[in-house]
C-alpha cells in the first residue's frame, strides 16, 4: 500500500502522488454523474431548477442538524434530499396556483429557503463547524484524507459515495432510457403511451437532489449547477443524438476534471473552482467552434451564401450584357461592383469567378465571360425570367414590377421547379421580350 | 425592549445609517425587480450577482489593494459580461435561456473562486472580506454606502419615471414596441444595466445569494394585488422597503440566542425572510389572484352549478320524477 506522500511518477517537474489521482478521480466521478443528468434538465429545459435545488443544501443540512442535534452524515443527506425536493415541489406549485412565473418562482423559493438555513446555521452556530466556503465551493483538495473503509481498502469518502451515486444515475440513465428519452422530447406522446410524465419528472428531481447532496461537499452548492448543466449544454451543440450527446456529456465531464486539477495545482488554486472554469470554458468553445451549431459555422454557413448570391448576380450581369452586345462590348470590374452590391464581397466574388474560370480579364481591362461562366449565369437567368413571366402572365402583375422579387427568387429556384414554372409559362420569352435560356 | 425604544427614536447613529440604506435599496430593488419579474429575466439578477465575485478579484489584481470603487467598477463591469453572456448563448444558440443563466450563474462564480483563492495564496493576500462579501453585512454598513445606495435609488427610479411607458411596453409587447422603431434591444440593455447597478450597491449589505431575492419577491407578491403596472410598481417598492426597513429592525431587536456564536442575527437572511412572508400573505391572501380567493371563487361555482343543476331537474334528459305532477314551464327557462 503507498502512503499518500509517496511520490508514483513525476510529469513536467511536478510530483504526482496517490492523493492527487484521489482527487482526480472524486472530480471526474462527481462530474460525469452530475453530466449525465445534466443532459436531461437541458433537454427538459430545467437548468435552473438544478440551481435552486443545490442552493436548498444548505437549509437541508441545517434543518437535519436542528432537527437530529447531530452531525450524523445519513441525518444530514436525508435533510438535504427533503429539502431539495421540496424546492422542486414548491416552485412547481406557485407557478401552478399563484400563477408566478417559472423562473421567479425558483428565485422566490430557493432565496428563501437559503436565508432561513443561514438563519437556522446562526441559530445553532456554536455546535455546528460548517465553513461558509464549504457550503460554497467544496473541500476536494482534502478528500484524500477523509477516508473510510469499503471491502478491506481504505478509500476517500467522498470518492466511495460519488462512485455510488455515479453508479446509480448510470442505472438509472440506462435502465429508463426510453422512458427519459421519450417524456425528454414528447410528453403529450408520452402521456398517451401510459408512461408518467411527472413520474420521471420526479424520479429525475430525486436523481438531480441526490446528486446534488453528494457532490456538495467536494465541489460545493453553486459550482455543481455548472457540473450539472454545461457538460448537457456543450454536447447538445454537438451532436442530435441523445445515446451521443450523453457520452458526449460524459467525455467532458471526465476532460474537465483532469485539466481543471492540472490548471489547479498550477495555477495554486480551487480545485472546484477550476473544474467548474474548465467545463465552462469548454461549453464557450462549443458554443464558438461546434460544427454545425457553432456560432463561427453559422456566420461562415452565411458568408457562403453572401458570396454565392454575389456571384450569380456578376454572372447574370455578365450574361445580360454578353447577350445584349454579342460579345462587343463588357463591362470593367469598378463597373460590376457598382451594377452589383460591390464592397469586399463583390471583389472576392470576382475574384472567385475568374480563379474558376468563368469570368477572364481581356486586354482592354474589361471583364469577359467564359464559356463556362455564361453556361453557369444560364440556369440563374433562366429562373429570374421563368419567374418574372409568371409573375405577369399567370398572376397578372405588371411587368414594370416583377423585377425586384424575381432578382431575389432567382438564387433559389432549384431545377425541378423550374420546370414546373416553363409548364404554366407559354411562350418563350419574358414579359421584357427577352428569350427564356433553355435549361441547360 | 430598551434597544426596541433605542432603534424606533433613532438613536443610534450606526443603525440609523443601515435601516436608510436597507430601506432605500429595498425600494429601488423592488421597482426595477418588477420589471424584470415582468420580463422574464427574474433570475438574471442572480447572475449579475454572482459574476460580481470576478468583478471583485478581477479588479483587486488590477488595482493592487482593497479600494471601494475598484470593486463597484469591476463588480459592475462584470455584471454586464454576464448579461451580454446570456443574450448572447439565447440568441446565437440553440441552447436555451434557463442553461445560458445557470450557466452564467456557476460559470462566472466558479471563475470568481479561482481568482481568490489565487489572491489569498499570494504573498501578502487576504480574502479581502470574502466570507462577508458573499454573506453579506449589513451592520458595517457606513454613512457613504447608504450614500451610495440613495444616489443609486434615486437615479433608478428618475430613469424609470421618464422611461415608463417605453418599459412597461418592452415588458408586455415587446414586438409591438419594435414595430413602432424603439429601440427594444438597447431598452432591454438599460433594464438589465439598471438590475446590475441595484445588485452591485447592494451586495454589500444582503450578500451574493440572497440579493436576488429583494429584486424578485417585491414584484412577485405585489403581482398578486393589481393588474395595473403603476399600481405594481408602488407595492412593490413598498414591499421592498418595508421588508428592508423590518428586516433591519428585527436583526437588531431580537436577541441573539445564547448558544450562537455572532453577536446579533444575519440581517441579509431576515431582510429575505421578511420579504418571503410578504410573498406568503399575498399568494394567499389577495383579492382576485391569492389562492384563497381562488378557492372561494371555484367553490361557489361548483355551489352554482348544482343548483342550476337542481332546477334544471325537469329538463328531458333526467328521468321522470315519481310525482304524477309534469312541470308546465318549457324547457330552457329553468335558468335563474
Amino acid at each position: 500500500m503507498t502512503t499518500l506522500a509517496q511520490t508514483l511518477f513525476t510529469v513536467a517537474g511536478y510530483d504526482v502522488r496517490p492523493h492527487d489521482l484521489w482527487i482526480v478521480a472524486t472530480a471526474a466521478a462527481c462530474s460525469i454523474a452530475c453530466g449525465l443528468l445534466g443532459c436531461f434538465l437541458v433537454l427538459r429545459r430545467m437548468s435552473l431548477l438544478g440551481d435552486a435545488i443545490s442552493h436548498a443544501i444548505l437549509p437541508g443540512l441545517a434543518a437535519a442538524f436542528v432537527l437530529t442535534n447531530s452531525r450524523e452524515p445519513l441525518a444530514m443527506l436525508s435533510g438535504a434530499l427533503v429539502v431539495g425536493v421540496l424546492t422542486a415541489l414548491l416552485s412547481h406549485g406557485l407557478t401552478r396556483w399563484g400563477r408566478v412565473p417559472e423562473d421567479s418562482a425558483m428565485g422566490v423559493v430557493f432565496t428563501s429557503l437559503f436565508a432561513l438555513g443561514v438563519v437556522l446555521i446562526t441559530l445553532a452556530a456554536r455546535n455546528v463547524d460548517l465553513d461558509p466556503g464549504c457550503v460554497l465551493y467544496g473541500l476536494i483538495e482534502f478528500s484524500p484524507f477523509d477516508t473510510t473503509t469499503v471491502l478491506g481498502l481504505e478509500l476517500p469518502r467522498s470518492f466511495v459515495w460519488l462512485s455510488v451515486i455515479l453508479a446509480a444515475n448510470t442505472a438509472l440513465v440506462t435502465l429508463f432510457y426510453k422512458e427519459l428519452k421519450i417524456v425528454c422530447f414528447d410528453p403529450y406522446l408520452a402521456t398517451t403511451m401510459g408512461i408518467s410524465a411527472a413520474v420521471v419528472h420526479y424520479g429525475l428531481m430525486t436523481a438531480v437532489a441526490a446528486t446534488c447532496v453528494a457532490s456538495f461537499e467536494a465541489v460545493g452548492s453553486i459550482l455543481v449547477v455548472s457540473m450539472l448543466v454545461a457538460p448537457g449544454a456543450t454536447a447538445h451543440l454537438l451532436t442530435d443524438r441523445l445515446s451521443r450527446m450523453l457520452w458526449i456529456a460524459a467525455g467532458v465531464a471526465g476532460l474537465s476534471a483532469v485539466v481543471g486539477y492540472v490548471l489547479a495545482v498550477w495555477l495554486n488554486t480551487s480545485v472546484a473552482g477550476m473544474v467548474s472554469t474548465v467545463v465552462t470554458g469548454l461549453f464557450v468553445c462549443a458554443v464558438l467552434f461546434a460544427p454545425r451549431y457553432g456560432w463561427v459555422a453559422k456566420q461562415l454557413r452565411r458568408l457562403a451564401l453572401s458570396l454565392r448570391i454575389a456571384q450569380e448576380d456578376i454572372l447574370g450581369l455578365h450574361y445580360r450584357w454578353h447577350e445584349r452586345a454579342a460579345g462587343h462590348e463588357a463591362l470593367t470590374p469598378n463597373q460590376t461592383l457598382e451594377a452589383t452590391q460591390g464592397g469586399l464581397l463583390g471583389r472576392l466574388a470576382i475574384a472567385n469567378l475568374m480563379r474558376r474560370g468563368h469570368l477572364r480579364r481581356s486586354c482592354d481591362g474589361t471583364l469577359v465571360p467564359t464559356e463556362s461562366g455564361l453556361r453557369a449565369a444560364q440556369p440563374v437567368v433562366r429562373g429570374h425570367r421563368l419567374w418574372e413571366s409568371y409573375l405577369a402572365r399567370r398572376l397578372n402583375i405588371s411587368p414594370v414590377r416583377v423585377h425586384t422579387t424575381a432578382h431575389r427568387a432567382e438564387h433559389y429556384l432549384s431545377d425541378a421547379l423550374q420546370a414546373k414554372l416553363d409548364e404554366h409559362v407559354e411562350g418563350e420569352s419574358d414579359p421584357h421580350g427577352r428569350p427564356i435560356p433553355p435549361m441547360r | 425592549m430598551d434597544a426596541l425604544l433605542r432603534l424606533l427614536t433613532l438613536q443610534d447613529a450606526n443603525t440609523r445609517t443601515v435601516l436608510l440604506g436597507t430601506g432605500v435599496l429595498g425600494v429601488a430593488c423592488g421597482v426595477i425587480g418588477s420589471f424584470a419579474v415582468l420580463r422574464r429575466r427574474a433570475l438574471v439578477g442572480d447572475a449579475v450577482s454572482h459574476a460580481a465575485l470576478p468583478g471583485v478579484c478581477a479588479a483587486y489584481f488590477i488595482v493592487g489593494e482593497r479600494s471601494f470603487w475598484a470593486f463597484l467598477v469591476g463588480a459592475l463591469v462584470f455584471g454586464v459580461l454576464a448579461s451580454a453572456f446570456i443574450s448572447f448563448i439565447w440568441t446565437a444558440t440553440r441552447v436555451k435561456e434557463d442553461a445560458a443563466v445557470a450557466l452564467a450563474i456557476s460559470g462566472f462564480f466558479g471563475l470568481g473562486i479561482v481568482m481568490s483563492r489565487m489572491i489569498q495564496n499570494q504573498p501578502g493576500g487576504n480574502r479581502a472580506g470574502l466570507d462577508s462579501f458573499i454573506f453579506g453585512k449589513a451592520a458595517s454598513m457606513t454613512m457613504s454606502d447608504a450614500g451610495l445606495i440613495g444616489v443609486v435609488a434615486a437615479v433608478v427610479l428618475l430613469v424609470v419615471a421618464l422611461l415608463y411607458k417605453e418599459l412597461k411596453l418592452l415588458c408586455f409587447d415587446r414586438d409591438f414596441a419594435a414595430s413602432l422603431g424603439w429601440p427594444t434591444l438597447l431598452l432591454d440593455l438599460l433594464l438589465m444595466a439598471l438590475v446590475c447597478v441595484c445588485t452591485v450597491v447592494g451586495l454589500p449589505a444582503v450578500g451574493v445569494v440572497l440579493m436576488v431575492s429583494l429584486l424578485v419577491i417585491p414584484g412577485v407578491a405585489a403581482r398578486f394585488w393589481t393588474e395595473r403596472l403603476e399600481v405594481m410598481l408602488l407595492i412593490a417598492g413598498a414591499l421592498g422597503g418595508a421588508a428592508g426597513l423590518l428586516g433591519t429592525t428585527l436583526s437588531a431587536t431580537v436577541p441573539a440566542p445564547e448558544s450562537g456564536l455572532t453577536r446579533g442575527w444575519p440581517t441579509g437572511p431576515l431582510i429575505t425572510l421578511v420579504a418571503a412572508a410578504f410573498f406568503v400573505i399575498s399568494m394567499l391572501l389577495a383579492p382576485r389572484r391569492g389562492v384563497l380567493a381562488d378557492l372561494i371563487r371555484r367553490v361557489s361555482l361548483r355551489r352554482r352549478l348544482q343548483s342550476q343543476n337542481a332546477l334544471l331537474a325537469g329538463d328531458d334528459r333526467s328521468p321522470l320524477p315519481e310525482s304524477p305532477h309534469p312541470t308546465d314551464r318549457p324547457r330552457g327557462e329553468a335558468q335563474p
